[in-house]
């Protein structure tokens, strides 16, 4: 068999698609420059134009305090005296409307609107500089790094306040080195809701009363990771706001005259309790600013409409912020001042050093413009014809205030409303542009997916071909990608003098695609003639055949928000007509019932059956049998299902909550049955499995994993799941041993799951060969003959054996070269080989229910049971597969064509995206299982490859069991091969007996070809998915749901493509050790048998 | 050599389609209000109630016969109609008619049954609206099942057997695979617009899926004679 060849092929294809992606990202996905410039106090901002310091003026408070409450939603801070049962997060902050409405002057309470992305670092970095942070830092979550803008601790710094921080630890590493004094706490652990506030209360009031400060930064994570935890409708979270407003209370105590106090929200929290994403559950937060000075020159409803706005957008902080304190404004704000806090022009004579509204907007709309100016001159990015527009709005303006301030007249009140419009309308702009394309690169990275999906197929029909030849072909185009990928960066380095990679890669991949289809061409006209008409698979008949037309519908429906907002279904819904298709098509054929003699005798048209009537109907049985079972796992599996905010009226499956959450413990307790039932019966089908076909038998390490690990594995989550459902409050005395367990459990699974997996990895052969005794008492000269027979001996059946029998081994050496020709039959069996022909899917179904096993370790306890569908649908799969793949006689010819038709393929593929769904995922970022990263490591991680992949494995759980399962579809045909219902077939000349999977091993080069040409089918299905929703983004690029639906789903298609090829790769790799292991196992069969 | 056999189709064809069209427009002349969104399962019942019983009728007159086996000789003629079991004498033969006509109704009945499961199985709500899926069960059990019913009987075997490359053995066979393949398929296809946002009255379910239905009946209608007159030096039956 040829190992390397097929690797290495499907390496290329891969990294051919890989790069196709990259280049796409890196086109699609926004990017906005930073200008690393910073304001200072000599700016020239000032109301007049002549230069003063800034900084000099006395500003209108010394101090200040910031109180951030993470996700204080705006529904949290309203209070209704009138609502008599109030949910739990409902008037749970009375203090701030208290406050409100007894001193007018002092308070005020707004609505507070975020910019998506809403997490926690990209708010901390939009609320301190001031700008939009984009897209693209929705990744950087993990690891945060300084914050290299402009920002208000930077300009606290220069102006020598003493910034005071202590809470959650983002700000300690967006801001490193800022502070006078830090006190972070660590913040990844969502399921820790009292360290941070703890911590911060410990500090809070002695630092306040202290005067070692000028401004005070709390953040408080409570609420936010009660949200995580428990969603905002729980009694822990009535706890949690409670304690708020008790610090909210403490603290305006505490306040002096020049000080003030904003709390705030960084983002709201969807009724799950998540948020990341732009619905307004998530980017409405709450603003509350107070000062026991007057702060507001007007009340309320004095003031009217204009300057009284309905939400505050989060960028309004900074200037605000920035001119209150009397510092400047950060360089790269976008913001505009919150006017209420500003006197009307003329009342600022008895304020203390305070500006008047006016003249804050001026101040404001001049670094606005002058950020404007800079950034223009920098990136091309913000279309001309707004930029003059606001250009020339600004020269408007600014000539209009200076003639007022010059001639001290009173503005007139136009003049501050053309202000703030024009400030919105940067804000507008700036926030329309940063979402810009780099439409070269996307359009490389298309051809490049393109003429990849091309390759693939081409690859998956000429995969016989190649395998034949002695080279792979692949040498021309690597040496040209090598060759073109070089000279562009050397060109790229002799003309700019850099080397951007994306282009060097992108060539590289082109043409070495474009040589090898162009060499297939040629190949494939050659073979073509020998062949027959090969051409013509674009007929229309053709493409409406179902295995073409529902990938294409597949494909078609990722261009539609709707279809991927409801992509679960509908998924499931393609799966079911397809798996409908093919009892259909086989009875179209005529070959689901056994031909009834009258008829077809007489007609005359089908040949001899190849088949007796009864093993038809036997496997018509097993194949209508498997289909229901599939039809029923797909039923199932909708139950399972998370929901979409843009679903409307979609419960989320009640399984989908970890056990911890439920409140009603006869529930808890069902929950924690069913998931150990299906746990039960997933290790159990496992084992029935290899026990069947007699896999449990030898003393190797597979077998080893088979029966202790997979069984310690099972019994580790069973008690984990128990362990961590147990609540806190109840067994107090067992606390630390509660805690230990869920830090130990988990890691034992993982270290069992790591043995079990290397074991299956260094000897994943599973046969056990028992010599008989009169092959050992004949002489060494004469040549032994290897027969298996069906028989089973007593002792087999002791151990539940079924021996698997191999006959012509000796034949099989000889095409090995391993031994001489020349042996005599006696007739007799010498080895009798247990196991032997499953010898290769043995350790692939292993493999896959290990790691299963450790996938479901991952997820919430109730998924057990999706998993079990999960395997029950595999299984189904494999069955209708193998039994429709017998009753058309694909087989039958005995050639050794192992081609896997494209149905079952396309049916594996679309399995993996339906059990994504069914796994409680959803191709957005907010329903990420963040949970992931912390089993086993309870107490956060320091670095951040670990949990970064202990999410991505969660994420992608069924993209990694099916592909690395799918080389079963090549084996399952055989596993379940008919016995002796062939007769006057060329390949078994002693009909009684099995050859199963070692057939493969009679044909090591139709082996070959079909294992590739399996796995570039597999890939095609995956690409061809990835290309239309590659399509969806470049097409629908300014579409109003491309960042809410089109562009999170390009990233989970293409980051689950990268996934599932990785883990083919290892699919593939298992079985070709396997090859290697059988291969030494005869070798060391036959001295051991001549003996 | 079928032509006689393809106009008599053809024109049975026409009056299904007719009676389609009339189940649409009488009532909405008639009753006030009925139109085929707003009141859908009226309308579906009408369009089931109309093609079954212009079906029924048409078969019987046209005496198209399930092919019976030869130890059920003499009742071939006439085997399944409802006047047809009181028109002929004999007790025996009379009570084989019943019991026919007993088990077609059993097998309609199980066959709507089947079909609601289907639809389920393909996402249809389970419990909400039962109503509405059931009736687009019984829309495609007139649509197609009673047509089986019609042309070969109470026998599933034979079903089983028409839907396959060599299994028809007769013009009718053939037009019953295809009329039955596009009514499902009609049916499959108006399962897409569903999920898609434009919120407008024929998206409702079951709207979308019996009128995907009822054009791929409509088509079947008008595809199986001209097909079949197409392909007629093509076909071949064994054994009539
Ligand atoms: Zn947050
Ligand atoms: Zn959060």
């Amino acid at each position: 068999m040829k190992r390397l060849p097929v690797l290495w092929l499907l390496l290329w294809v891969c990294a051919l698609y890989s790069a196709g992606i990259y280049l796409f990202v890196g086109g699609f996905l926004l990017v906005r420059l930073e200008v690393n410039r910073t304001s200072t106090c000599g700016d020239v901002l000032q109301p007049g134009e002549e230069p003063a310091d800034f900084c000099r003026v006395q500003p209108r408070f010394r101090r200040a305090v910031l109180l951030i409450v993470d996700a204080l939603k705006i529904d949290f801070t309203w209070f209704d005296p009138h609502n008599a049962a109030p949910r739990p997060y409902e008037n749970k902050l009375p203090v701030l409307e208290e406050t409100v409405s007894s001193r007018p002057a002092h308070s005020r309470l707004y609505p507070f609107r975020a910019d998506p992305p809403t997490t926690t670092m990209q708010r901390i970095k939009g609320f301190t500089t001031g700008s939009l942070p984009t897209f693209v830092d929705v990744g950087n979550n993990f690891a945060s790094s300084a914050i290299l803008e402009d920002n208000l601790i930077h300009q606290f710094g220069q102006v020598g306040k003493r910034v005071v921080f202590m809470g959650d630890d983002t700000w300690e590493n967006l801001f490193p080195k800022k502070f006078h004094r830090s006190l972070p706490f660590p913040s990844f652990n969502v399921k820790d809701l009292h360290t941070v506030d703890n911590g911060i209360l410990q500090h809070l009031y002695t630092t306040m009363v202290s005067d070692d400060w000028d401004i005070l930064v709390a953040h408080f994570l409570g609420v936010d990771h009660c949200g995580h935890r428990f969603g905002p409708d729980h009694p822990a979270m009535a706890d949690k706001l409670t304690q708020m407003n008790g610090v909210i209370r403490s603290v305006m105590d505490r306040l002096q005259n020049d000080t003030l106090l904003v709390v705030m929200g960084d983002h709201g929290m969807t009724d799950t309790g998540d948020h990341g994403g732009e619905s307004q559950k998530e980017t409405d937060a709450a603003i509350f600013l107070y000062s026991p000075s007057p702060l507001f020159p007007a009340a309320p409803s004095e003031v009217g409409g204009r300057s009284e706005p309905d939400v505050v957008p989060q960028t309004d902080l900074v200037p605000t912020l920035a001119l209150l304190l009397g510092v400047p404004i950060p360089y790269s704000s976008v913001g505009q001042v919150l006017l209420p806090v500003f006197p009307p022009h003329g009342q600022t004579k008895g304020a203390v050093g305070g500006l008047s509204q006016l003249e804050a907007l001026w101040i404001n709309a001049k670094q606005v413009n002058r950020f404007l100016e800079t950034y223009s001159g920098m990136a091309k990015d913000i279309p001309p014809e707004s930029l003059s527009r606001l250009k020339a709005d600004f020269s408007r303006l600014s000539s209009e205030y200076l003639a007022t301030v010059r001639r001290g007249r009173p503005p007139s009140p136009q003049l501050a409303a053309s202000l703030q419009a024009y400030l919105t309308s940067v804000r507008d702009t700036c926030r329309a542009t940063w979402a810009r394309f780099n439409p070269l690169k996307m359009a490389a990275g298309l051809a490049i997916l393109a003429f990849a999906c091309l390759t693939c197929f081409v690859l998956s029909e000429l995969s016989f071909e190649l395998i034949r030849e002695d080279g792979t072909g692949l040498r021309a185009p690597v040496a040209a990608a090598l060759m073109t990928g070089g000279c562009v960066a050397a060109g790229q380095l002799s003309a700019r003098g850099y080397v951007e990679v994306a282009w060097c890669l992108a060539a590289a991949a082109l043409s070495s695609e474009l040589l090898f289809l162009w060499r297939a061409r040629r190949s494939g006209i050659a073979g073509a003639e020998k062949i027959g008409p090969t051409s013509g698979w674009l007929t229309p008949r053709r493409l409406l055949a179902p295995p073409v037309l529902v990938p294409l519908l597949r494909c078609a429906s990722l261009l539609s928000d709707s279809y991927v907002i409801a992509e679960g279904r509908a998924v499931t819904f393609l799966v079911l007509s397809l798996a409908l298709y093919i009892p259909i098509r086989l009875n179209w054929d005529g070959l689901l019932l056994p031909p009834s003699h009258d008829s077809l005798k007489a007609a005359g048209i089908l040949p001899p059956p190849a088949l007796s009537p009864s093993t038809v109907r036997k496997e018509s049985g097993t194949l209508l049998a498997c289909l229901g079972l599939l039809v029923g796992s797909l039923y199932l599996s909708l139950s399972f299902h998370a929901c979409r905010e843009e679903q409307g009226s979609c419960q989320p499956s009640p399984f989908l909550s970890p056990l911890s959450r439920l409140q009603d413990s006869r529930l808890k307790n069902l929950h924690y049955v069913l998931s150990v039932f299906a746990l039960a019966l997933w290790t159990y089908l496992l084992r029935r499995c290899l026990r069947h076909y007699g896999n449990l038998n030898s003393a190797s390490g597979a077998v080893f994993a088979a029966r202790w690990v997979l069984l310690l594995l099972s019994v580790c989550l069973a008690l984990y799941w128990a362990v961590s459902a147990t609540p806190e409050d109840s067994f107090r005395n067992l606390a630390e041993l509660i805690a230990m367990a869920q830090l130990a459990l988990p890691r034992a699974a993982f270290c069992l799951l790591g043995l079990g997996l290397a074991l299956i990895w260094l000897d994943p052969l599973t046969v056990y060969a028992k010599t008989k005794v009169q092959a050992s008492a004949r002489g060494p000269s004469v040549p032994p003959r290897y027969r298996a027979s069906t028989a089973i001996s007593p002792q087999a059946e002791l151990h539940h054996l079924i021996p698997q029998i191999y006959q012509r081994m000796r034949r099989s050496l000889d095409d090995d070269g391993e031994l001489s020709a020349g042996s005599e039959a006696d007739g007799r069996p010498a080895v009798e080989a247990y196991g032997l022909g499953t010898v290769y899917s043995a350790p692939l179904v292993l493999f896959c229910g290990l790691l299963g096993m450790g996938l479901l370790l991952l997820h919430p306890e109730g998924m057990a049971l999706s998993f079990l569908l999960l395997l029950l649908q595999m299984g189904a799969v494999l069955h209708i597969h193998a039994s429709s793949t017998t009753l058309s006689g694909l087989h039958g010819a005995g050639s050794g064509c192992f081609n896997v038709p494209w149905t079952p393929v396309v049916l594996w593929s679309l399995a993996a995206t339906q059990f994504f769904h069914a796994t409680g995922h959803l191709p957005t970022f907010p329903s990420i299982q963040w949970g992931a990263a912390f089993v086993g490591f309870p107490e956060g991680h320091t670095g951040t490859v670990l949990p970064a992949s202990l999410v991505t494995l969660n994420t992608f759980a069924s993209h990694i069991l099916f592909s690395v399962g799918c080389p079963l579809l090549l084996f399952w045909p055989l596993v379940c091969e008919v016995r002796g219902g062939r007769p006057g077939t060329a390949c078994s000349e002693e009909g009684e007996d099995a050859v199963m999977e070692m057939r493969l091993r009679e044909n090591p080069q139709q082996f070959s070809s079909a294992l590739l040409q399996l796995s570039t089918r597999y890939l095609f299905v995956l690409g061809a998915q990835v290309f239309a929703s590659v399509c969806a983004a470049a097409i629908l690029r300014r579409h109003l749901m491309v960042w809410k639906v089109f562009a999170p789903k390009l990233m989970f298609e293409a980051s689950g493509f990268l996934v599932s090829s990785a883990s083919l790769l290892i699919g593939v790799t298992l079985v070709l050790r396997v090859d290697v292991a059988v291969g030494r196992w005869f070798k060391r069969l036959i001295p051991d048998a001549s003996r | 050599m079928w032509d006689h056999e393809i106009r008599a189709m053809a024109s049975t064809h026409a009056i299904i389609a007719a009676s389609v069209f009339m189940a649409t427009v009488v009532p909405a002349a008639l009753v006030r209000g009925f139109s085929v969104y707003g009141t859908h399962l009226p309308w579906l019942y009408a369009v089931s109630g109309a093609v079954a019983a212009v079906s029924v009728a048409a078969f019987w007159l046209l005496g198209i016969s399930p092919p019976t086996k030869k130890h059920t000789l003499g009742y071939k003629e006439f085997p399944k109609s409802r006047c047809q079991a009181f028109s002929k004498g004999s007790q025996d033969k009379l009570i084989y008619k019943l019991s026919r006509l007993f088990r077609s109704c059993v097998y309609f009945f199980l066959s709507c049954l089947f079909f609601h499961a289907v639809v389920v199985l393909y996402g249809a709500p389970l419990i909400e609206s039962a109503l509405e899926t059931f009736s687009l069960a019984v829309l495609l059990t007139s649509l197609t099942t009673l047509r089986c019913l019609c042309v070969l009987g109470p026998n599933v075997q034979a079903w089983i057997r028409v839907f396959s490359r060599h299994g028809a053995m007769s013009v009718w066979d053939t037009c019953l695979q295809i009329t039955v393949a596009c009514t499902l398929v009609g049916a499959w296809v108006g399962a897409f617009p569903i999920p898609l946002d434009w919120d407008r009255p024929w998206q409702v379910w079951p709207v979308s899926c019996s009128l995907g239905a009822t054009i791929g009946f409509l088509t079947g209608l008008v595809a199986a004679p001209a097909w079949i007159h197409y392909h007629r030096k093509q076909l071949t039956y064994k054994c009539k």
